[in-house]
């Protein structure tokens, strides 16, 4: 049987698909939320060096991971978008864009955080956190050069090579601490095992399980919004219950 | 293969001569480097061992605003009296005329400002040695901003506000640029060793030099359709 690769790329099928899907995403992110806070911050033992201060990892951790992978996201759609010249992609590339740089704010905010009782001071230049600025820039960039173009199309294709170009710089972002050796500590979790606390871990995850399921809900429906302003003038949005009532 | 070397040649050349009929506006980029440099002492005060440990920043930071200053005319004469499309519905390669546009823009704008840094390193009391390693620095990283820069230009190519834009797009992707930069001075200062720093502007410049041609014309043609 062959499959059609394409079926979900037509905003026809897409709409009502993520219609269907948000409230498993919302539902499963609010359970795992509340289950990873109780775990990070009731259940786990504090940390041997940073006490109680340590727990903020929760936050900063998952949402500076998804900064950086939603970028990627962002940046594969937008690609897909100028290679296939299909609409939904660069749809999906411009939801995305807002809840990337909401991740990356909260990860620089936790991070500054985190860093007064530990580092004393709010903010260092560091090169892992001038990274993530930067990535917030990018972000910033796509959105306002989205923004300032009044043809969709023009403006779709435009921010999507601008994503393209940005994402050389997450891999700088991730190679970063090797490259400069600085205060920011090195990452915990390995392929090659881990230092970590095994509860720490389970909430670790369940909160970046939880972040992304928050992500997935908000962006499927950013792009719903999307379509539906995008193709207002098409019969099957008028045939719609919901724009009927 | 000889063919595209005077294709450039012959685009650069152009664009050459259209900035020397104007040259008020290679001076004006100039001049505000001078002026932004000058500035910083009367910002943070004179004392010399704080001006000479800054020195590399500020010339490098100022070099990045004055690029920025010139980066909106790189292709919007051209786009307004309809050169542009010309040259995009040209049988030649629109990347190889993009990069002699590039190298135009350098030579107008990044060359002058490389030349007049001995002078504002002196103004910084930065010793001689320091002085000649910001020079090749700012040699293998100015080009990087003119070829990252015309990206920008293309992508906001006859919109409003333009100026603003681009340097929003721009700025952010011209920083591994400057950390080299400043860094191979910041290292010769520090009596280490600099070839590490220069030798990643120069892999920047070269991969630059390889992709944003192509890169510049995909916008062109993206903002031109």
């Amino acid at each position: 049987m062959a499959i059609n690769w394409f079926k979900y790329s037509a905003p026809t099928m897409f709409y009502p698909l993520a219609g269907k899907l948000i409230p498993w995403f919302a539902v499963s992110s609010a359970i795992l939320f509340v289950a990873g806070l109780y775990l990070g911050f009731v259940v786990a033992p504090s940390d041997a060096t940073q006490g109680e201060f340590y727990r903020i990892i929760y936050i900063h951790v998952p949402t500076s991971i998804l900064s950086m992978f939603l970028y990627l996201v962002m940046a594969g759609y937008a690609a897909l978008g100028l290679i296939f010249n299909t609409r939904l992609s660069a749809m999906m590339a411009s939801a995305i864009a807002p809840t990337g740089a909401l991740f990356s704010f909260i990860a620089l905010w936790t991070g500054a955080l985190w860093g007064k009782p530990m580092w004393g001071t709010w903010w260092v230049w560091d090169a892992r956190l001038t990274s993530e600025l930067i990535l917030l820039f990018l972000y910033l960039g796509f959105i306002s050069l989205h923004a300032s173009i009044d043809d969709p199309r023009r403006a779709d294709r435009a921010a999507a090579l601008l994503a393209i170009v940005g994402s050389v710089n997450v891999p700088i972002i991730y190679f970063s601490v090797k490259w400069w050796n600085t205060l920011h500590q090195g990452s915990t979790i390995k392929f090659s095992g881990t230092s970590m606390q095994v509860t720490m871990q389970h909430a670790m995850f369940t909160m970046l399980a939880a972040c992304w399921l928050y992500a997935a809900a908000v962006v499927l429906s950013r792009v719903r919004s999307i379509i539906l302003e995008r193709e207002r003038h098409t019969k099957w949005i008028a045939e719609l219950s919901e724009v009927q009532s | 293969m000889n063919k595209i070397l005077l294709l450039l040649i012959m685009v650069a050349r152009r664009d050459l001569v259209l900035a020397m009929r104007r040259r008020a506006d290679v001076l004006t980029t100039l001049i505000f480097f001078v002026m932004v440099v000058s500035l910083f002492p009367l910002g943070v005060g004179p004392e010399t061992d704080m001006l000479r440990k800054m020195a590399p920043g500020v010339l490098w930071v100022s070099a990045l605003l004055a690029s920025m200053l010139s980066l909106g005319r790189l292709f919007s004469a051209d786009y307004l009296d309809g050169t542009l499309e010309q040259m995009l519905l040209a049988p030649q390669s629109l990347s190889v005329l993009v990069l002699g546009k590039m190298a135009a823009h350098w030579m107008v704008s990044g060359l002058p400002l490389v030349l007049m840094t001995p002078v504002l390193g002196l103004q910084f009391d930065m010793p001689l040695k320091a002085v000649g390693v910001l020079m090749l620095s700012l040699l293998l990283g100015t080009p990087v901003l003119s070829m990252i820069g015309a990206i920008g230009a293309a992508l906001t190519l006859g919109l409003r506000g333009g100026g603003v834009l681009l340097s929003l797009l721009v700025l952010p992707l011209c920083i591994p640029v400057l950390i080299f930069g400043t860094g191979a001075v910041g290292a010769v200062t520090d009596g280490l060793g600099y070839s590490s720093h220069l030798s990643l502007l120069g892999a920047l410049l070269v991969l630059a030099a390889v992709f944003t041609p192509w890169v510049a014309a995909q916008a062109l043609r993206i903002s031109m359709e």
